[in-house]
């Protein structure tokens, strides 16, 4: 992927696995050599966009093989109207990005035990 | 069963042959690709998935970078043979339920390996991991180190 042409910034589409559970959403995006300063997590207008930046590299050999796209990492999301966003956690761990989207308690589903 | 468009009138002939035809090159192709669609593929694209690498250079050794986002230590397995790295593992798949379940990451065997350009000295090979990247440092075997020549001035 080459920059575009006004210079918009090129990124890589993470592959993600996404679970549904009884509390909401459960994303996990690969972004291999991005550390947690690297990670920006926004919402704005109902969508989640999530972004890995790079670590630079401290080699300083030449680069004389390369498959590795150098670009970042970035994915957006239309976001379920019932997640509550002001509850988003996110962890990155060994280039997973963990994002949970916990949906607002009075959309979850509840029990009603007979008397 | 091949779905067989709704004529008003009879088939011309010509259609038919078409037909036929159209139908056999469809059976063709299915004898061949169960055949032998999946043993004529080169030994590295048996695996479902190939880790990217880069591979870095200077006088004294290879560093071989692999994209291997959340593995664990014993998950990743290294051999060298002669000049050829092989980096190769399994991921396991761990769901904590069941309910629903996107995937789009690979999980299962892996591996990869490519072969350097020089010989490289076996036992000083080193290996780290960290944010989901493997790093090999490779030194290069003695002989195969850029040798400098002093040229003597009469």
């Amino acid at each position: 992927m080459a920059p575009n042409e006004d210079n918009r910034p090129a990124f890589v589409t993470p592959l993600v696995d996404i679970e549904t559970t009884d509390d909401g959403y459960v994303i996990r995006a690969e972004m291999p050599g991005v550390e947690k300063g690297g990670v920006e997590i926004t919402v704005d207008h109902g969508e989640l966009a999530i972004l890995g930046r790079r670590k630079p590299t401290e080699l300083t050999a030449e680069l004389i093989y390369r498959e590795i796209q150098p670009h970042d990492f970035r994915r957006v999301y239309e976001l379920d109207p019932s997640i509550d966003t002001t509850k988003l956690g996110a962890k990155i761990d060994d280039g997973i990005l963990t994002v949970t989207l916990p949906k607002a308690e009075t959309v979850k589903p509840r029990k009603i035990s007979v008397q | 069963m091949n779905i067989v468009r709704y004529q008003r009138y009879p088939q011309t002939d010509l259609s038919a042959v078409l037909d036929r035809i159209t139908s056999m090159r469809a059976e063709m192709d299915r004898v061949y690709t169960s055949t032998f669609g999946s043993s004529f593929r080169s030994p590295a694209s048996l695996s479902r998935w190939n880790p990217a690498v880069d591979v870095y250079q200077d006088k004294d050794q290879f560093v071989v970078v692999a994209e291997l986002p959340g593995l664990k230590k014993e998950e990743i397995e290294i051999s060298l043979h002669d000049a050829t790295l092989t980096i190769s593992g399994e991921r396991k798949h761990e769901v904590s339920s069941e309910q629903g379940f996107f995937t789009e990451r690979f999980y299962g065997k892996y591996q990869r390996s490519l072969t350097l350009p020089t010989p490289v000295d076996p036992d000083n090979v080193k290996a780290s991991y960290r944010d989901g990247l493997l790093q090999v440092v490779l030194p290069k075997a003695e002989e195969a180190k850029p040798k400098q020549i002093e040229v003597a001035l009469k």
